[in-house]
């Protein structure tokens, strides 16, 4: 909880950060950082926050130790932050709280927001329909077909959701679409970015509202098992809920820390969303960073069977803790992520969002190269209810055609996976 | 950008001036349907009264555009534009005309291509100016280094929003300020209530701390609009407005004439 520094709120990660946006918006940044560091130092803001957290969003969220995965796999124990069991059933529950706290501080009535999956948008209707906010959605035309549930309910919540027709219809283009949306509305709206990333200061803003999930996870390990934990894993797409986790972990040196990628159809294939793995320095919405674009600069469409991750970008923070080495980056494939998905589901009857399936899967290959005696916690960032079209489209694919439609993956990959991987039974 | 005085863009300001003339400055998208269109609209926009031309490099995900520019973007990125191919249609560009030529990038573009390696070719190639429309001053990092000034005539952008930073936006403001008419992202308004409100005094802000020319753009659509405002700066940018009507013309078959005969009634209206 202490900082170093004055304010948690800061511009640059290293080379990373900062705002290039138009200048329409520079006034309305300025006004956010000022009341962000003004609120985030109030006690009262922060114990409304706190409040609504435990009666409203149900937190804290348990550690719970997957003893069946662990004898399955062979190799550390594994425990999972439950951030599934979230009020609107993901981790995103925590930021739209203090945001939306942040502008009824400021007497903002509107809110608008992004959503890929689906799971921000729902969870900022949600908190607009309990304080009174007025609540439009951007989401892609392409994610409003995969994700038909979440859209009905950000209707029946109250919420306008504004298909988004441009490029490539999903979060990228929902993401450049609010902040246009915002430029033109930018006096009496607040925008609310579902991740850590956008312009200054909403990198700091959501990884401050989302650092719970490791200040929770580590007093969780510590009281129950007197020591740190030697890995913290979690899926990274923006890096919301990996920043929220890592972020409480960063001093401690001993605690090894995984942010999992995308790999999409394979990093070898242009279908994927790595960012840093497969990525490059330059900006995108407004901040300067990691992402995947061409040669001339222009950002890419990117893949992954998880609309959460499909995202070209990567927050600043995480593009400046994979280039100082504090936080190591991996990536795992659709196909390896289904697996995952499934394996949980079936060894310990939690079905996890297909996000958090990467983070499970990097740590199925991971755990049985680790002793017994050692502690690795994985984010359940989210549960996964919204992804069972998808996941049953996949099986229907596999049980026709004797494999998964994603097949490409490194060799490497292949043969990590097998052991841990055995032929599931399907139904 | 030291040579205030010797620049074709202060130049063509301070001889309007004497004459009581405003500019007139239309925007295009470069190679948007192709080049060889992109030349003769040049041409065609010298003839029907433009003073200076705005020249736009296409990007992929452009915050500031509205969807007309972004259909332009698309389609001459489609088209195979690409920074290389743009600085060349400046060349081209700069045999065939004298006019002041100012280009719009994103700054990733920039980035990309090497900020420092641009600048000096885009000034070689004739460019005369630069808006780079997601570059505030504060964000002129790159590498953790600062990025130093183009050889090129940097125009600032301010917007009615920008409040109490316009003061330090327009202070050293070179060419022109670019000053933001409308809330929101390029796009034809069509009534001079979708403007911004308070124009005039957020012209007066620009005015009282700056000696610089101004030029209002975003949202400007038709004489009438344009009459209305003429006196509230030196420079009018119309953009969406010419690409809708070029883009109309193109698809119905009736090619540019329709889209300069707009540009001429701007001139008209500026003159009357």
């Amino acid at each position: 909880m202490s900082s170093k520094l004055s304010s948690p709120i800061t511009e640059y990660y290293g080379e990373f950060g900062g705002r290039y946006v138009p200048e329409t918006l520079m006034n309305a940044l300025e006004k956010l950082e000022e009341a962000a560091v003004e609120a985030l130092a109030d006690p009262l803001f922060m114990e409304d926050y706190r409040y609504l957290l435990v009666h409203y969003a149900g937190r804290e969220t348990p550690l719970y130790e997957a003893e069946n995965l662990a004898r399955h796999l062979g190799g550390a124990r594994i425990f999972l932050k439950r951030e599934d069991l979230n009020h609107t059933g993901s981790h995103k529950i925590n930021n739209v709280i203090g945001q939306a706290l942040l502008a009824q501080r400021m007497g903002k009535k509107h809110i608008i927001a992004e959503t890929g999956a689906g799971q921000h948008g729902v969870a900022t209707a949600t908190i607009c329909a309990k304080m009174g906010l007025s609540c439009q959605v951007f989401m892609g035309e392409e994610d409003i077909r995969r994700q038909a549930v979440n859209v009905s309910k950000m209707k029946l919540l109250g919420a306008t959701v504004t298909s988004v027709t441009s490029g490539t219809g999903t979060l990228k283009d929902a993401t450049s679409e609010a902040i246009r949306s915002w430029v033109a509305r930018v006096e009496d709206t607040f925008y609310i970015i579902g991740s850590v990333v956008g312009p200054h200061p909403y990198p700091s803003l959501v990884r401050e509202f989302q650092k719970v999930i490791g200040e929770e996870t580590r007093v969780q390990i510590l009281n129950r098992e007197k020591r740190l934990p030697d890995v913290v894993i979690a899926c990274v797409g923006g890096g919301s809920n990996a920043m929220g986790i890592f972020h409480p972990f960063l001093q401690d040196t001993s605690v090894e820390l995984i942010g999992v990628e995308a790999a999409g159809f394979g990093l070898s294939t242009p279908y994927h969303a790595a960012a840093i793995n497969g990525g490059s320095v330059g900006v995108i919405h407004g901040m300067l960073t990691r992402l995947m674009q061409d040669d001339v600069g222009g950002i890419l469409p990117v893949h992954s069977i998880s609309a959460g991750l499909d995202y070209p970008g990567i927050g600043p923070e995480h593009a400046h803790l994979a280039s100082t080495g504090r936080v190591v980056y991996e990536a795992v494939t659709d196909d390896e992520a289904v697996k995952a998905f499934r394996l949980l589901s079936e060894k310990e009857g939690i079905i996890p969002a297909l996000e958090s399936a990467h983070a499970l899967a990097y740590a199925a290959k991971l755990a049985p190269t680790l002793p017994q005696s050692n502690i690795m916690v994985v984010n359940l960032s989210g549960r996964g209810d919204k992804d069972m079209d998808t996941i049953m489209n996949s099986m229907k694919g596999e049980l026709t055609h004797g494999k998964s439609q994603s097949t490409e993956s490194k060799p490497s990959d292949r043969r990590h996976r097998q052991p841990n991987f055995p032929m599931l039974f399907i139904p | 950008m030291t040579d205030v005085i010797d620049n074709r863009i202060s130049q063509c300001f301070s001889s309007l001036k004497k004459e009581g003339r405003k500019a007139l400055i239309p925007f295009v998208t470069a190679g948007d349907p192709d080049e060889e269109t992109t030349l003769a609209i040049i041409a065609g926009l010298e003839k029907a009264g433009a003073n200076i031309i705005e020249l736009g490099m296409p990007y992929s995900d452009p915050l500031a555009d509205g969807p007309v520019l972004q259909r332009a973007a698309q389609r001459a990125l489609a088209a195979g534009m690409t920074p290389t191919a743009y600085l060349e249609l400046i060349r081209r560009a700069r045999v065939q005309t004298q006019l002041p030529l100012v280009g719009l990038v994103y700054v990733n573009t920039i980035l990309q291509y090497g900020w420092e390696a641009f600048g000096r070719e885009a000034a070689e190639a004739g460019l005369d100016g630069i808006v780079i429309p997601d570059l505030p001053q504060e964000a002129r990092h790159y590498n953790g280094k600062p990025l130093s000034p183009l050889p090129l005539t940097e125009i600032r952008l301010v917007a009615p929003t920008s409040q109490q930073r316009i003061k330090n936006i327009v202070s050293n403001a070179q060419g022109f300020v670019y000053c933001i008419a409308a809330l929101g992202v390029t796009g034809v308004r069509k009534h001079l209530t979708d403007l911004a409100t308070d124009l005039e005094p957020f012209m007066a802000t620009v005015t009282r701390y700056s000696a610089c020319p101004t030029a209002l753009g975003f949202g400007i659509s038709s004489p009438e609009m344009v009459k209305d405002i003429r006196h509230l700066a030196d420079g009018f940018i119309v953009g969406s407005a010419l690409v809708e009507k070029l883009e109309a013309g193109i698809n119905a078959g009736s090619g540019i004439t329709p889209a300069m005969n707009f540009i001429q009634s701007l001139r008209d209206a500026l003159d009357q």
